[in-house]
């Protein structure tokens, strides 16, 4: 981990959402925190589209033996100080998909392969309520 | 020596780069917020632009291997210096007409050229094939405003018979605002839709479209540097309108009710531009080049008729 400050970090997290494998019902369950009943613009959460503007990296999905080079590689774009956010039951744990065989680990499994000292935020569910990602996202950046 | 300071005080601080940078983020705060009214939500925090580039100026800064490293620093520097001497310039000349050089305005207008270019320049040494196409539009839609936005400019020099601001806007104390004349009023329209387009505002967002080329020039920029253009951008949103202020509206002075009248002009000018962005859609870049050399051209053409007229 550089030695950057992370205290605006708090203030204005910026999102960038990878899906690895999962079955799209969390990606739906991100869409609903923009609307007008959970706004998490309030909160200076802003979904962005490239990994290199990304505060917090938003994994949804066990990851596949096909994605986890990619994985590993938008995590090496993204310039730190970051945090890797494990979205439902399938990234958090492999959920369903434990001991199948096209599946490469759980997301923290795979990032600590090329980061040992990577920030994560456990947000279990299938899928999570939107409070509960505003919930530990906030949890996450109290932390750190 | 005093004078060389005082220069160096209007660049640094007041007309120059803080006033007009903490002014443009407290502008594009008002752009989320209403924004978001709009859409029925709540939105940011005031101090939310400010928290954004703070995070960024903090973040670590990645220099791809692909890009060309020199040009790839330098743009968003070159484009914030031109926006911070293009504020210099405007407003030491509406703080005191007197004081111009000849053909002011035509060194404003080729500064107000850099910063697209300073995007372009970024986005093609970023090694991106997305930057790269972003940069293409953006010169693609440059060559689209520019066209109508000198056409609509040059009505106000052919009435006036100068090309130096401060004339301009001393005529205009003389002889009552530009906005008074028809003409005028369509030449205001026409460089209204080209600030739309120069401020890179949503139906002509097209170099920087997040959810097709994924913010084009932008995209390989991280920390730092991505706070160098944030800030360039939101400088952006004073500038302009303060230019077509200056042009077509008298310009702004800073003595008694001056300013409030000031800040209400502005108002007024931004109001439009945040309507137009959320209740537009974005069109493509052979619609928007379409659109300015032909509809625009042409009403900037029945401008200038008019205004030969006499009207």
């Amino acid at each position: 981990m550089p030695n950057l400050s992370t205290k605006w970090l708090k203030k204005s997290p910026w999102i960038y959402h990878v899906g690895t494998g999962g079955c799209n019902n969390c990606d739906i369950e991100i869409l609903d925190c923009l609307t007008p009943r959970f706004d998490v613009e309030r909160f200076g959460i802003k979904l962005v589209v490239s990994p290199r503007h990304a505060d917090v990296l938003l994994v949804s999905g066990p990851v596949s033996y096909h994605i986890k080079s990619r994985l590993q590689e938008v995590y090496r774009q993204v310039p730190k100080p970051c945090v890797v956010a494990c979205l439902g039951a399938c990234a958090c744990s492999m959920g369903i998909f434990k001991d199948a065989y096209s599946v490469a680990g759980p997301v923290d499994k795979v990032i600590k392969e090329i980061d040992p000292n990577a920030i994560f935020v456990y947000v279990p569910g299938c899928p999570p309520k939107p409070e509960t990602m505003i919930m530990g996202l906030v949890k996450a950046l109290q932390k750190i | 020596m005093d004078n060389l300071f005082l220069y160096v005080i209007a660049f640094l601080i007041f007309p120059g780069f803080l006033f007009t940078s903490s002014f443009g983020l407290i502008v594009s705060w008002i752009d989320r917020k209403v924004s978001a009214l709009i859409q029925w939500r709540v939105g940011p925090p005031f101090f939310q632009p400010f928290y954004d580039l703070l995070k960024l100026w903090h973040k670590e800064l990645i220099i791809p291997a692909t890009a060309k490293k020199n040009g790839f620093i330098l743009a968003p520097l070159l484009g914030i210096s031109s926006v911070t001497l293009l504020a210099t310039i405007l407003g030491i000349i509406n703080l005191n007409p007197e004081y111009q050089f000849i053909g002011d305005i035509i060194v404003i207008l080729y500064l107000m050229i850099i910063p697209p270019l300073s995007i372009v320049w970024g986005g093609f040494t970023s090694g991106n094939p997305f930057g790269a196409l972003g940069a293409s539009r953006e010169i693609k839609l440059m060559m689209g405003y520019e066209l109508p936005f000198i056409l609509a400019i040059v009505t106000v020099f052919f009435k006036v018979g100068s090309i130096s601001l401060g004339e301009i806007i001393q005529y205009q104390h003389v002889h009552g605002v530009m906005l008074n004349l028809p003409s005028m009023i369509v030449a205001f329209i026409v460089s209204i839709l080209c600030l739309q387009a120069k401020l890179a505002q949503v139906p002509f967002d097209i170099s920087e479209a997040e959810c097709e080329i994924m913010e084009g020039p932008f995209i390989e920029y991280s920390g730092p540097l991505l706070a160098v253009y944030k800030l360039m951008q939101s400088m952006l949103q004073v500038v302009f309108p303060w230019f077509l202020i200056s042009i077509f509206w008298g310009g702004t002075s800073f003595q008694g009710w001056g300013i409030l009248w000031a800040v209400l002009k502005y108002i007024f000018i931004i109001t439009l531009v945040i309507l137009i962005k959320n209740t537009n859609p974005r069109i493509r870049i052979d619609q928007a080049v379409k659109f300015f050399w032909g509809w625009v051209t042409l009403v900037a053409l029945i401008a200038m008729i008019l205004m030969f007229m006499g009207y």
